[in-house]
């Protein structure tokens, strides 16, 4: 039953509140507690550590990769300058979720970036915002005022010996910053081109100090973990997915919206807090985890359940968690077009085959857009992008590659109808871009 | 012939930034001091990335590869106001590329052009991260309108030319 779902447990807790943002609202939901008792030394980074380890936390930015494993990597006792960087880009088309984060709670990622800055040995940390989020940017400033004021960031927090230091930044616009080495560069004043790895950020991060890289809500998700316990957050989910995921759905529903939900909640159930499909059409297709993700036909998703393995089960992925729903009107070919548009745009033209191929990838199916199409496109367009796929030095070759493959597997039929015909096989498309 | 300087007020804004990075590390502050300026004077000309440069004290290259890779910096004047249109695909999906001919055909300029009476720039632009109030527009790369359709633009357009006046 849907409205037995139990919603904004975690990084979205403040939100029932008046003015959810202020320090008030967040110390009266027991905000800052657990970083009082960090400060106190109640709480060592081992057990904070371990505690992520147990919560089965997954980085929420889209790669997924163990929270409290990558707490682990950087060397706490090592003496020299460490950093953490809150990865606040929010770029992934369909994505929606840090935003309200750092407009509604932003008390709430201070002190998880305090208390993972801390455990890290980091007595720096950067919060680097899309440069579109001037609101954002803004709430949190203010917030990080309210906290230095309260004495709990900056020198001598609440007169011990720890200091942290925390910066909000913006950007200038380029998708590509929201890789985690790209942003590195970004922070340090230079055009965003992620970096080789090896070595990895842990040992030669910003200004080649050992730095930490964690998504927005990765991190707002620690002082809720630490207060409630590993094993409460864990519960929450499912025995391989541990706790909740906010999932932005966009696209033809009748209500779109964001939603921080169990993970595990069923697909069904996601789609009925959105009113169902518009119109209430059928569903065509859904791209689970933001447009970098493989697109997945609409009749599995509606058997799918939403956490790490039940993704992997229908070949895709929950990624940044931007649901993108396509209704049975929708013409395959326009919004593959559209996908491959953002990242021929986006490249960073570093790598020739994610720089050329994006390009060559739309202009073919500009081509068959315009009637000049040919039935070997279809197989083109998956042979270039098996060629751009883990040849280049980040994951955005991955990220061109998957919705290209997956949208010709699931829907070849359109692709050649469009190829053979001229025109799409969906009656009343227009002849967009 | 005196060397051209950038306004004190701007000067201010990026030597305050630049407090958030090391000392030894002037050119972090580049990207946030290009907006500055841009705030400033409406968009970025070569004098004015060259002033940067010099008071960063950083080579000036290391400033104009800045400025022609992040889409929101405006190399040549722009209107008033820009109007970025979101164009990735939870916006597309609900109608954005409808709405961008509206608003072509409304103002009488495409993509990247700017109305005669310098008022407004046309703008594609990129996901905005807003997708689930989709059609999105975006004001001067910061104000942000949400689940649009023809009759709010009317509005929005309406109210942004009345506060010109
Ligand atoms: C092309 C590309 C774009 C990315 N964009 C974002 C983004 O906007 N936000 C984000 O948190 N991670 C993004 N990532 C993932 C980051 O590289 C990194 O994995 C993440 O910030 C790590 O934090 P997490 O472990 O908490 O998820 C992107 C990765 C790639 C390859
Ligand atoms: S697709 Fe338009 S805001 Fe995300």
């Amino acid at each position: 039953m849907t409205n037995a779902i139990k919603q904004n447990q975690v990084c979205y807790r403040t939100f029932h509140l008046d003015q959810p943002w202020s320090l008030e609202s967040y110390e009266k939901i027991g905000g800052y507690k657990i970083w009082k008792s960090v400060v106190a030394g109640e709480i060592k980074p081992d057990f904070i550590i371990q505690s992520i380890k147990d919560s089965m936390l997954m980085g929420r930015g889209g790669a997924g990769f163990p929270t409290g494993l990558k707490m682990g990597f950087v060397n706490r006792d090592k003496p020299g300058q460490k950093y953490l960087v809150c990865n606040s880009d929010e770029s992934e088309p369909g994505t929606s979720k840090d935003r309200f984060i750092l407009s509604k709670n932003p008390h709430q990622l201070i002190e998880g970036m305090a208390i993972a800055a801390y455990t890290m040995g980091a007595t720096v940390a950067y919060n680097y915002m899309r440069g579109e989020f001037m609101h954002e940017f803004n709430q949190c400033e203010k917030a990080l005022q309210e906290a230095k004021e309260a004495g709990l960031i900056g020198h001598h927090v609440l007169g011990s010996k720890i200091s942290i230091q925390i910066h909000n930044l913006i950007g200038a616009g380029a998708y590509i910053v929201g890789e985690e080495t790209a942003m590195l560069e970004s922070l340090e004043g230079k055009r965003a081109m992620p970096r080789y790895k090896p070595p990895f950020p842990a040992n030669y991060g910003l200004y080649g100090k050992p730095t930490t890289v964690n998504n927005t809500e990765s991190l707002a998700s620690i002082p809720v973990i630490l207060e409630k316990g590993a094993e409460w957050f864990k519960s929450l989910g499912t025995e391989k997915s541990g706790g909740t995921k906010i999932f932005s759905v966009s696209g033809h529903v009748a209500k779109p919206g964001v939603f921080e939900l169990p993970l595990g909640t069923s697909f069904k159930d996601l789609l009925k807090l959105c009113g169902g499909i518009r119109n209430n059409r059928g569903c065509k297709a859904v791209i689970p985890g933001g447009s970098s993700m493989k697109v997945v036909p609409g009749k599995t998703m509606l058997g799918a359940e939403m956490s790490y393995e039940g993704m992997k089960a229908v070949n895709s992925a929950i990624g940044s968690g931007g649901v993108i729903v396509m209704d049975d009107c929708t013409c395959m070919v326009h919004a593959l077009t559209c996908i491959v548009k953002f990242y021929r745009d986006e490249s960073c033209g570093q790598c020739t085959p994610c720089r050329e191929g994006t390009g060559w990838l739309h202009e073919m199916l500009l081509d068959i857009l315009s009637g000049k199409g040919k039935v070997e496109d279809v197989d083109r367009l998956v042979d270039v992008a098996n060629k751009i796929e883990g040849r280049t030095i980040c994951a955005f070759g991955e990220a061109v590659a998957w919705p290209v493959q997956s949208f010709i597997e699931h829907f070849r039929d359109e692709f050649v109808y469009f190829c053979r015909n001229g025109e799409s096989m969906i009656s009343g498309t227009k002849n967009g871009k | 012939m005196s060397e051209y300087q950038l306004d004190q007020s701007v000067l201010k804004k990026i030597d305050q930034w630049a407090k958030k990075f090391p000392k030894e590390q002037p050119r972090s502050a580049v990207i946030k001091s290009l907006r500055f300026i841009q705030d400033h004077y409406g968009w970025l000309s070569d004098r004015q990335l060259d002033a940067l440069a010099k008071h960063l004290n950083i080579p000036a290259i290391q400033v104009y590869e800045v400025a022609s890779f992040y889409s929101m910096y405006h190399r040549k004047p722009v209107g008033r106001y820009t109007i970025g249109i979101c164009d990735s695909i939870s916006c597309m999906l609900c109608g954005s590329h409808d709405l961008m001919h509206y608003i072509e055909n409304k103002l009488g300029v495409k993509p990247g052009e700017t109305t005669k009476d310098g008022l407004f720039t046309l703008e594609e632009v990129e996901c905005l991260a807003a997708c689930t109030k989709a059609p999105v527009l975006l004001i001067n790369g910061k104000d942000y309108y949400e689940n649009m359709d023809p009759k709010s633009v009317d509005d929005l357009l309406e109210k942004l030319s009345q506060g010109d006046s």
